[in-house]
């Protein structure tokens, strides 16, 4: 009895459902705060709290934080919000309550999604990083400030392939080659931005024939784990780590890590690499618009730039930024990157990550 | 239904107004029925013109009916001798057994997930998809072993043995007696029972986000996937309904088999449990109930074990490091004020959830079409946690124009908390006010008491531990709720679970020792709460 009144009901809250599903469809009203971003000439010095969304990876020194926080008079707030695209999702769903007042880590296979959305309030930095070599080279987006990037390449065990007197790949198309079979351990791009940029870069090299290309590389033995560290705290066949893949999906700043008694382990495959800028943003409805803005411009600041190699394993935008040694000694950045316009990425991403799930993992 | 004898014109705004039901039925039409219908129209208005993966979602509703039939099937496996060595036979122990078996029926699921995880961790095999699928089907039957061992049970306990001896008496041997006799008389409850559990298996969010390390997908979690890493809410909305009929079918089946078994079942007298007689009694009783203690005893420890095993050998060290008063990464938020903050937000959800199940309880039980109250009441029960979480965000993060924002008021986690037990307090209190003889009511209202005079007098007491009862399990619901909170929780204020969701996810040995004293800390206080508001049997039995 009651289990059919139940029926009932659920059947009349489905059909109420479709009903509304027309009169829905009206966008959501963006949040009523303050239209005009704070002018940039406001001489008022920021106070209060500034929350920065962030990813998973995000990591800087309490010191590096105590300092701005003294000499700005701000207090600094750190939440991880998961990985690269789950922290844009949650932008997009959160848009009528910010969760934040800045968000970092936004990276470009992501980034037009933010901007699309109308989430971010415009701002163009005064510090000299927003206008460095690099920073002027890289794509620019509505609201976003690029702070970091980073080279997406494939990174081979050096001592494996000297120890089986075997040559180690340099290119995505050696990799078939079934004297690498078993060897490969990449990541899910549904679930890990490395991945999507891996994948993004077989899409930007081998145009249509990019599926042809994963089905040969699934048949040659490739491993797909569902985070970067899987791959490479677990995979990774280099001697700190000890799995037993030898050819894996990292960074070209990965090396200078594995750097044993000063000489590389590893190396990163520059013809193989993707690269990835990060981003920062001001979320639009936040109530400390003038904090907002000199945390991003912290962000460029040397002291904070200086710090990502370090902490983060990405490089600076600044040029004047001090980068450790060992990088320049054993993380070379590609010389030609593999690269996709951001246009390009948001019309392609969603169908190429479902297309590629039903390839590879279907 | 009883009430109706009572015909006096109530005045307005008394204790037997219809004015009671508008509380809750407001609070239910804000907190769900908008977020949920706008969700499920927001996602049907993406899903027109865009390709929806279904391969995806077919193989998670596939894994979904796949790991809850197997769960179910394990449950009942483990569960069955476990009820008939508590409650047919008679031993010393056998009550607080009984009572023992249901503590993990009241455990957050992200403790029991966790606890599993500590159990697993190092070995290869839980690596692998079939060892996933195999841990989340042992956490399964971990959760409701005690809703069989509590429904099937007291029905198995008052079966008349009379008509099995007289079988046994004919010539028909144990096994036959058993199976022809005994059994059909049980079959109403054991259905009932494994409709319960396979409900609780199918929506079963935080153990299958926490043991399927990405790669196992069912309803719930992929659309948590769906809305969370690819935006995909026309996706979230078709899994959202699958669920939905999911649920519904699963009443339907449940009620048509027993209303076609209805009618088969024995005279119920006062059987005896019967004193095992010798060695191979208590070794029967053993042999019955030490699955179920394994499946019991050994997570819970693996989760005991590994919280305090430190790299400095055994110590609290997790547990000071959790509540050292320091931020952890990521959460901007210390493990103390975290759990501050999930105590609060269940006083509160039990405060809200047990007055409008009283509202509800009275109206149902006083007007004649209140019955369809209590119903409405049940609803959230058929939706997934996940899809009240995410319809929330869509919908109730708005500024009113006055200013007013849920957000800012920290009352978007506790809403949707209330949601989901508020069903289940009024399980509890409606059929303890429907028990309260009517004539009771009508002697006193005969001699001249108020409505309210009668209600204060007359009923409270008689339902007063059925309201501390509900109270307690909302509260414990609250939490542990882990589906709808992880779409709401704001910076910087999680609640115990998110929290401990959070570690899981970090790098290093510290952060998972102290997830798994956080896991300790979280069971224990629900442990407690549910002891305090007395018995926990009746929380989740629905059927």
């Amino acid at each position: 009895m009651r289990t059919a009144r139940m029926l009932v009901t659920t059947s009349f809250i489905v059909a109420v459902t479709a009903l509304s599903a027309c009169s829905a469809s009206s966008p959501s009203r963006v949040s009523a705060s303050p239209g005009v971003s704070a002018s940039p000439g406001a001489t008022a010095r920021p106070t209060g709290t500034v929350t920065v969304l962030t990813h998973d990876s995000f990591a800087i020194p309490d010191a590096t934080v105590k300092k701005f926080e003294q000499a700005s008079g701000l207090t600094v707030k750190f939440v991880a919000a998961g990985d690269g695209g789950a922290l844009v999702n949650q932008l997009v769903l959160t848009k009528d309550a910010p969760l934040a007042d800045v968000v970092y880590g936004i990276d470009n296979t992501f980034a037009s999604r933010v901007g699309d959305a109308g989430i971010l309030l415009p701002y163009a930095s005064p510090a000299p990083a927003a206008s460095s070599k690099i920073s002027a080279g890289l794509p620019a987006t509505k609201g976003l400030t690029a702070i970091d990037f980073s080279d997406v390449c494939l990174n081979v065990d050096l001592t494996y392939f000297a120890s089986h007197d075997l040559a180690a790949p340099k290119t995505l198309d050696d990799l078939l080659d079934p004297k690498y079979r078993d060897m490969v351990s990449v990541t899910n791009p549904a679930t890990s931005s490395p991945g999507l940029a891996f994948l993004l870069e077989t899409v930007a090299a081998k145009g249509d024939g990019w599926k042809d290309y994963w089905t040969a590389l699934k048949a040659n033995g490739l491993r797909v784990t569902s985070s970067w560290s899987d791959t490479y705290f677990v995979d990774f066949s280099a001697p700190n780590y000890g799995g037993d893949r030898p050819i894996v999906l990292s960074y070209a700043s990965s090396p200078p890590s594995e750097v044993i008694d000063g000489k590389p382990t590893t190396a990163a495959l520059l013809d193989t690499c993707f690269r990835q800028v990060e981003y920062a943003g001001i979320l639009k409805g936040t109530d400390n618009v003038a904090g907002a803005q000199a945390v991003v411009d912290w962000m460029l600041s040397d002291d904070f730039q200086s710090e990502m190699p370090n902490s983060m394993y990405v490089y600076p935008v600044s040029d004047t930024a001090s980068i450790p040694q060992e990088w320049l000694d054993y993380a070379p950045l590609s010389p030609k990157p593999w690269s996709m316009s951001p246009t390009e990425i948001t019309t392609r991403r969603d169908d190429l990550v479902k297309e590629w799930t039903g390839l590879v993992l279907g | 239904m009883t009430a109706r004898g009572i015909a006096r014109r109530p005045p307005r705004l008394s204790i037997e107004s219809w004015w009671l039901g508008v509380a809750p039925l407001a609070f239910l039409a804000v907190f769900f029925v908008w977020p949920t219908t706008a969700l499920i129209a927001r996602g049907l208005g993406d899903a027109v013109g865009s390709s929806l993966p279904w391969s995806r979602m077919a193989s998670a509703a596939l894994t979904t009916l796949t790991l809850s039939t197997v769960g179910t099937v394990l449950t009942l496996a483990i569960g069955l001798p476990a009820a008939w060595a508590l409650f047919r036979r008679h031993w010393m122990g056998a009550r607080f057994a009984t009572a023992l078996a249901t503590v993990p029926f009241v455990l957050p699921t992200i403790v029991v997930a966790t606890a599993f995880r500590a159990l697993t961790r190092g070995m290869h095999f839980a690596d692998t998809k079939p060892g996933m699928l195999a841990t989340i089907v042992a956490a399964f039957v971990f959760f409701n072993v005690a809703v069989v061992v509590r429904v099937v049970g007291p029905v198995w306990a008052q079966l008349d043995d009379r008509q099995f001896w007289a079988a046994r008496t004919l010539g028909a041997s144990s096994f036959r007696a058993a199976m022809n006799v005994q059994l059909p008389a049980l079959t109403p409850a054991i259905v009932a029972a494994a409709a319960t559990v396979w409900l609780f298996c199918s929506s079963s969010f935080g153990v299958v986000i926490v043991l399927g390390g990405g790669s196992v997908a069912t309803i719930d979690t992929e659309i948590w996937l769906q809305a969370n890493r690819f935006l995909d809410l026309g996706a979230a909305a078709f899994l959202g309904i699958a669920q939905i009929l999911v649920v519904a079918s699963t009443l339907l089946v449940a009620s048509l088999l027993r209303g076609r078994l209805r009618g088969s079942g024995l005279s119920r007298g006062a059987a005896q449990a019967k004193r095992p007689s010798g060695p191979r009694g208590v070794f029967a009783i053993v042999a019955a109930l030490s699955p179920a203690f394994v499946v019991f005893a050994v997570p819970l420890s693996a989760l005991v074990w590994r919280s305090v095993r430190t790299r400095n050998g055994i110590g609290l060290d997790y547990y000071a490091r959790l509540f050292d008063g320091h931020e952890l990464a990521g959460v901007a938020s210390s493990a103390a004020s975290a759990a501050g903050r999930s105590l609060t937000i269940a006083v509160v959800t039990a405060t809200v959830a047990t007055t409008l199940a009283l509202a509800v309880a009275l109206v149902a039980t006083r007007r004649r079409r209140g019955g369809w109250l209590h119903i409405g009441v049940l609803l959230p029960l058929g939706v997934s946690s996940v899809v009240v979480g995410l319809g929330s965000l869509l919908t109730l993060t708005r500024r009113l124009p006055g200013g007013f924002s849920l957000v800012d008021a920290d009352l978007l986690v506790p809403a949707a908390h209330i949601v989901v037990a508020l069903p289940l307090a009024a399980t509890v209190i409606a059929p303890a006010l429907r028990a309260v003889d009517p004539r009771l009511r009508a002697a006193a209202a005969t001699l001249g008491a108020s409505p309210t005079r009668v209600f204060a007098l007359v009923e409270w007491p008689l339902i007063r531990r059925s309201v501390a009862m509900a109270a307690g399990i909302a509260a414990a619901v609250s939490l542990g709720e882990f589906g709808a909170t992880t779409f709401l929780v704001r910076p910087g204020a999680p609640t115990l679970p998110t929290l401990i969701f959070h570690l899981l996810g970090r790098p290093g040995a510290e952060n998972l020792g102290m997830a798994f004293a956080a896991c300790v800390v979280l069971a224990v206080m629900t442990l407690a709460v549910a002891m305090v508001s007395d018995n926990p049997r009746a929380g989740r039995m629905m059927t």
